[in-house]
């Protein structure tokens, strides 16, 4: 079966901010004016240093340099190449590194227009995510309410690693927009280095820093849990994008066999967390960290004892696969259509009400 | 008759328990309130005595961040792992349909009663001026 | 590590990869303290990266991690080497058991004192427990923030054979290849002592890389990502080309974690091999060559066989079984491994793998 074939939906791809620059004409008055008064170069992340190999695919970068900024080149590259259906857009620009919550919800709130403008307004089949800044839950809830009622906002997108666990309930106004709106929230691979990113400290090299969004998964999924996000919002979602998949089951099997004796510290915690995870959290496709192989792809899965959790993602123009291997090997017809389709369409109902 | 003679009520004081043996198996009972319940003494997960377990309250909630502290809800924690058994009904309270230890059904009933021949007192001896706990297996 | 074959364990015994003692009150390292220390100790107590005089920052579900059943009359569990012996070593035919010690740690913020702690504790090992139970070793507790004193603590315990591996906790306060830690490896190598990892301590960093969680439940959940992170470091910092006798192995941080995160690092080595040209090996094959890990706390899944298909991924050579005796959520032998093991794999677990990685 081909992927075009598949229509798919691919629920993390990266439009990618040139420079500031490109924001300036989105900010207000003072921040433009001080984005130039005093030099600020922008909130490019280390987490994807632009010339690092993981950072983009050689055959994406223009000319094998740099990064792809443009509508046109997402088109040639996967959009039209893989009859994708519909996009969802996760911009990964550092909003959320700024220290200043004003600067971090000026450049949030840029972003968002700058999307809407460059890349929701230029092609019909993109969606994207609401980008927030974490520093201030109240007015990142502020920022959904601003953009929810654009229908090609899709999602909430928060970054892995913030100032505290992301199931904390100063994070809660986040979530309650979120449910209120019908979104789900996209937590992405990233972190804006308010501490180190391992429990033990920095490590030396970008590849460990990499390596590193697992445990950032880890840590939020167990927070969001252990916190009762998902009974204090039943109706919400969460999406762990770019995290790997695999580390998944261990995971909940381990959280799962503690909660069983520290229940009484979270009394609201009424189901085994990796039921509540089957319910409520879902996972994009790329990484997946496996070999490629079927027989232990297959495994994987089925220790996840459920369909429903897999998103088809490019995770564009990140560099997880090559050529059209974006699909894990050896998945049924079946279970590809689901993840491909199904699925996303399943847990992002926005994306039945627009049609393109 | 399967109820048999485990203990003189005497024999636990309010709010404490007395681990018996009744057709080779280990049960504790617990005296709450005056009321009597009877659980296997072995945890399902990994065999650990419940009877050397804490006897508390299971502590419970409607939302994060509130906490319940109903008296009633008394379970025994294993010692072993802290899971959580409802010493009434023997459902564990992380997973109540799933995971639980064998609970009896028990009854009070004076000596009188006992020695009239109607009921299985085995070697227990029983005496008229005083209440027995049976539990039935 | 001696090439003698394995001498084989009577009547289905096994090795129990860490147990913890405990001293019954300080007064029990006084005799190993100088007069200095013991004063250091009474005037300024104990400080680790946190906050507390007694107790930990996050609560225990039951008093001091214990297995409720396990209280000597006086003193903690495992402070009572007969209660230890009844209620463990002969209860379950542990044929021998590794003494893992966690309190006083090698992580206080003075290192000197720390120094001072460690060698106390490892008099301590001797007389209390390893010369009067011969199924019992021990590891050699350092002050693991300073190389240099670790390392001269590793050479003058190494000479003697009741220890048998060095003890470090797992939240350090740098990722474990840093440099610092080198002659730790470097020590423990020349001696062919395997260096031991156990969780816990106090990195002086949040439990989780996005801060701190609020809940028990969550710290424990959170120990292997710190363990990862420190395998990972010793990885690509390039440790285990530097120092090829150095073995490790991980204590009490479950294992079914393992094969995710090997294959997760070789996809990243594959793509970024450039940044460290000194690792010339993928990951995995580091993981499966000196990297042991224990069973302890087994996971559990609804269905167990999950649990052993990711048991064949790790290797039947490189599990540990560990009963973590006497804390609460212990492995009991009996119980602890999954019925559904061949013969085979339950003595590689039980006790082959131990007397491989111990030279017993």
């Amino acid at each position: 079966m081909r992927i075009q074939d598949l229509r798919p939906i691919d629920c993390d791809m990266h439009p990618v901010v040139p420079n500031i620059r490109a924001l300036v004409p989105f900010l207000a008055k003072n921040w433009a004016a001080s984005v130039n008064d005093r030099g600020i170069e922008g909130f490019d992340s280390i987490s994807y240093p632009p010339n690092a190999p993981i950072s983009a695919r050689p055959d994406w970068r223009p000319d094998g340099k740099g990064l792809p900024t443009s509508v046109e080149d997402y088109r040639r590259h996967v959009l039209d190449r893989w009859n994708v259906q519909y996009a969802i857009g996760n911009c990964l620009y550092g909003a959320h590194l700024a220290l200043s919550e004003d600067i971090g919800v000026a450049m949030a709130s840029a972003v968002n227009d700058w999307m809407v403008a460059n890349w929701l307004d230029a092609e019909p089949r993109m969606r994207a995510s609401i980008v927030v800044a974490p520093q201030n839950p109240e007015r990142a809830a502020a920022e959904i309410d601003r953009c929810a009622p654009d229908k090609r906002f899709v999602q909430v997108l928060l970054p892995a690693m913030v100032e505290a666990p992301l199931g904390r309930r100063q994070y809660w106004p986040i979530y309650a927009a979120a449910e209120r709106h019908g979104l789900p929230v996209g937590i992405h691979a990233g972190s804006s280095y308010r501490h180190p990113v391992t429990p033990v400290g920095w490590p030396s090299y970008y590849v460990e820093d990499y390596a590193s969004q697992s445990y950032a998964f880890q840590g939020q999924l167990g927070s969001l849990i252990a916190e009762g996000v998902f009974n204090k919002f039943p109706g919400l979602k969460v999406v762990l994008l770019e995290s790997g998949v695999s580390w998944l089951i261990p995971f909940l099997w381990r959280m799962t066999k503690f909660w069983r004796g520290t229940r009484s510290e979270v009394p609201w915690v009424t189901r085994p967390p990796i039921e509540i995870a089957r319910d409520h959290v879902r996972l994009s496709i790329q990484p997946f960290d496996a070999p490629d192989d079927p027989a232990i792809v297959g495994r994987i899965i089925e220790h996840m004892q459920s369909d429903a959790m897999l998103l088809f993602a490019s995770d564009y123009p990140h560099f997880q696969y090559e050529d059209d291997a974006v699909l894990p090997p050896g998945l049924s017809e079946d279970f590809t259509r689901r993840l491909a389709h199904d699925n996303p369409l399943e847990t992002y109902p926005r994306l039945k009400e627009v049609q393109s | 008759m399967p109820f048999h003679v485990v203990a003189q009520v005497s024999d636990i004081p309010v709010g404490q328990r007395k681990l018996v043996e009744v057709k080779g198996r280990e049960v504790v009972i617990f005296n709450h309130e005056g009321e009597f319940f009877a659980i296997l003494n072995r945890c399902p997960h990994q065999g650990g005595r419940l009877c050397d377990g804490l006897l508390t309250v299971a502590i419970t909630s409607s939302e994060p961040g509130h906490y319940e502290y109903i008296p009633e809800r008394q379970v025994i924690r294993c010692p072993w792992h802290a899971w959580e058994f409802d010493i009434r009904t023997g459902k564990s309270w992380c997973e109540p349909d799933r995971v639980k230890v064998r609970s009896y059904k028990t009854e009070v009933l004076p000596g009188t009663q006992l020695v009239r021949g109607e009921y299985t007192a085995e070697i227990f001896p029983v005496k008229t001026e005083d209440d027995y706990v049976l539990i039935d297996i | 590590m001696t090439d003698a074959p394995a001498k084989p364990i009577e009547n289905d015994g096994v090795i129990d990869c860490d147990i913890h003692p405990a001293i019954r009150s300080f007064e029990d390292l006084k005799p190993y303290l100088s007069k200095h220390w013991w004063d250091y100790y009474s005037t300024y107590g104990l400080r680790s990266r946190q906050g507390f005089v007694k107790g930990t920052p996050y609560p225990k579900i039951a008093p001091s991690a214990m297995r409720r059943d396990a209280w000597p009359e006086t003193g903690l569990p495992g402070s009572d080497l007969k209660l230890m012996q009844t209620q463990h070593l002969d209860a379950h035919n542990i044929q021998l058991g590794v003494l893992n010690p966690l309190n006083p740690s090698g992580g206080d913020l003075n290192v000197d004192f720390s120094a001072a702690l460690c060698s106390a504790t490892n008099d301590w090992l001797l007389e209390t427990f390893t010369r009067k139970e011969k199924r019992l070793k021990a590891s050699i507790m350092v002050a693991y923030e300073d190389g240099a004193s670790a390392a001269a603590e590793i050479h003058r315990r190494a000479p003697e054979k009741d220890f048998v591996q060095v003890l470090l906790l797992s939240r350090t306060s740098e990722p474990l290849g840093k440099r610092r830690y080198w002659p730790i490896f470097e020590a423990a190598s020349e001696h062919n002592l395997p260096v031991a990892v156990h969780v816990f301590g106090y990195s002086g960093h949040p439990a989780t890389n996005s801060g701190h969680p609020s809940f028990y439940l969550e710290e424990g959940a959170a120990h292997p990502a710190g363990i990862q992170a420190s395998i990972a470091s010793l990885i690509f910092e390039g440790v285990f080309e530097r120092y090829p006798n150095f073995r490790l192995l991980v204590i009490e941080a479950g294992f079914a974690w393992l094969p995710a995160f090997s294959w997760r690092l070789d996809k990243l080595w594959n793509r970024m091999r450039g940044e460290v040209p000194h690792v010339k090996r993928p990951p995995s094959e580091y993981i499966k060559e000196r990297v042991w890990i224990t069973t302890q706390p087994m996971e559990e899944s609804q269905r167990p066989q999950q649990v052993v298909e990711i048991m064949d991924y790790i290797g039947w050579d490189r599990l540990m079984f560990a009963s973590d005796y006497p804390h609460w959520d212990f492995d009991d032998p009996k119980f602890g491994l999954p019925p559904s093991l061949g013969a085979e794999q339950r003595a590689m677990v039980r006790y082959r793998n131990a007397q491989a990685l111990y030279g017993l």
